[in-house]
């Protein structure tokens, strides 16, 4: 049994990452779920969360928002709207977006779609913690 | 006879404008291969997506057993009374036909489509400018696609037609730098109308770009999605030899290459498609629903970054003609200067002569 698999990020506008990792952790839509090498096959749609990789023993976080993998025995690809690694977050961006969403979810208004105010602090949140290397 | 230094003046004119149109030219060729790259790049994304979608089809029973009606809304085809035509152009000109091209074929389009209503949504300045002149305004535009129409008005009042072709939208300065968060917030908006009934069917018109010399002009079909994984073509049409025969040397010149932007690797088209049973976390049918628009947001991407990859390729084919054209006139102006100089010296040597003679 080989002990790393190889992983694959892309988003539509590059490829993020190719590379052999021993472990890989996902939002799944429904949990995180942690994937060692062997795993069997399996489709998820992913939400919004951290991507945490192991390579060569060191771990590295991205930031992704919505997405899905394929996992095979030796090969996991995820395909995400953004995926950030915490070098490429723009965390003032961040921060704004989170008060704003914040705002809008407390000042009362009725006209404010939850989900999306929701959504959006989620993914702010996500985004400082991968930044912050929480 | 023209006079020597007018004709030097003109000569000098010319070669400062060869020099802005050669500079124009590098700099699209730059711009070209970038735009390539991005095209590229967003290859592998487009390429998974339909390859899970399309392993999806085969399990997701997205057809309806006993009457053959597909489940999800955006799989349903419906009589076609409002048609919604999304026209992509550039936004700067000095590129050749290229929007006159869009805009011609276009307007084919809605000529076969005579009689229906149909809403355009311009993007790109060009576009736009030309359509704003043809067609009124919609009552209430929705000028940026991403705003969500929230209020009860809105709604009511998009319903009443200027006419019968219409302008609903305009996108104007988003070809600079095209993002996918664009594509997919236009995308969602066509999704709501197309699922509130307000339209049904979706076109693209835009300019198809593979690689330098492959290109076509085509409208495409976006909703109702008839079989994934396929482009509908609607119209469609290719370059000309002389074209590319142009743009080729237009190329060659710039140093911009000719490699195909559609060279999907091959791990990548492998996506999905293993012949294992796989676990699905969620069900099939759930995965489907959420993928599907996401198909619909790629479409829309692809088609807006090939058009940009297609408006540099033309600006720089159009710029080297217009450095071949001005490279002529040099030669023939060079020609026509030194005949003027030597019938002068010429008429001064007679002068002299005959003054000589008449002493």
């Amino acid at each position: 049994m080989a002990d790393t698999f190889q992983l694959e990020i892309v988003t539509p506008e590059k490829k993020v990452v190719e590379t052999a990792a021993e472990e890989v952790q996902i939002p799944g839509k429904n949990g995180y779920l942690g994937i060692l090498p062997g795993h069997a096959p399996l489709i998820t749609e992913l939400s919004v969360g951290e991507i945490t990789f192991r390579e060569n023993s060191t771990e590295q976080k991205l930031a992704v928002a919505w997405g899905f993998a394929e996992i095979l025995p030796n090969k996991v690809t995820i395909l995400a709207e953004t995926a950030e690694r915490p070098s490429e977050i723009d965390v003032d961006r961040a921060r704004k977006a989170k008060e704003r969403a914040e705002q809008r979810l407390t000042n009362g208004d009725t006209s404010v779609d939850v989900n999306r105010a929701l959504d959006a602090l989620h993914r702010a949140q996500v985004r400082l913690d991968v930044a912050s290397g929480k | 006879m023209a006079n020597i230094l007018d004709i030097r003046r003109r000569i000098r004119s010319v070669i400062n404008t060869r020099q802005i149109t050669k500079a124009m030219k590098m700099v699209s060729a730059a711009k070209l291969r970038r735009a390539q790259e991005r095209a590229l790049s967003a290859r592998p994304y487009a390429q998974m997506l339909t390859n899970v979608l399309k392993s999806l089809v085969a399990r997701a029973e997205i057809y309806d057993p006993e009457t053959g009606e597909p489940k999800h809304p955006l799989l349903a085809q419906r009589e076609e009374k409002t048609i919604l035509l999304i026209i992509v152009t550039g936004d700067k000109g000095l590129a050749g036909a290229f929007n006159a091209n869009i805009l011609k074929a276009g307007a084919r389009f809605l000529e076969s489509k005579a009689g229906k209503n149909i809403d355009i949504e311009a993007i790109g300045r060009k576009g736009r400018d030309f359509l704003r002149r043809r067609y009124p305004a919609a009552p209430i535009q929705t000028r940026s696609l991403a705003e969500a129409e929230e209020l009860e008005e809105v709604e009511q009042a998009a319903r009443e037609r200027a006419a019968a072709l219409q302008l609903t939208g305009e996108h104007v300065g988003i070809l600079g730098k095209v993002e996918f968060a664009q594509a997919s917030a236009m995308a969602e908006s066509v999704i709501r109308r197309y699922c509130r009934e307000e339209i049904d069917s979706v076109y693209v018109v835009f300019n198809e770009f593979k690689s330098v010399i492959a290109q076509r002009l085509i409208v495409e079909q976006i909703l109702p999605i008839e079989q994934i994984g396929e482009q509908a073509v609607r119209l469609a049409e290719e370059m000309t030899e002389e074209e590319k025969k142009k743009a080729k040397e237009a190329a060659v010149s710039a140093g911009a290459g000719l490699r195909a932007t559609d060279g999907a690797e091959g791990s990548v088209s492998q996506f999905g498609t293993s012949q294992v049973d796989y676990i699905y976390e969620q069900p099939p049918a759930e995965l489907f629903r959420a993928l599907l628009p996401k198909y619909v947001s790629i479409q829309i991407f692809r088609a807006l970054l090939e058009s940009v990859a297609a408006e540099h390729a033309a600006r720089m084919t159009a710029m080297d003609s217009a450095t071949n054209n001005a490279t002529d006139m040099i030669d023939s102006l060079t020609l026509v200067m030194n005949r003027a100089r030597q019938a002068k010296i010429t008429k001064e040597i007679i002068e002299i002569v005959s003054g000589a003679a008449a002493m």
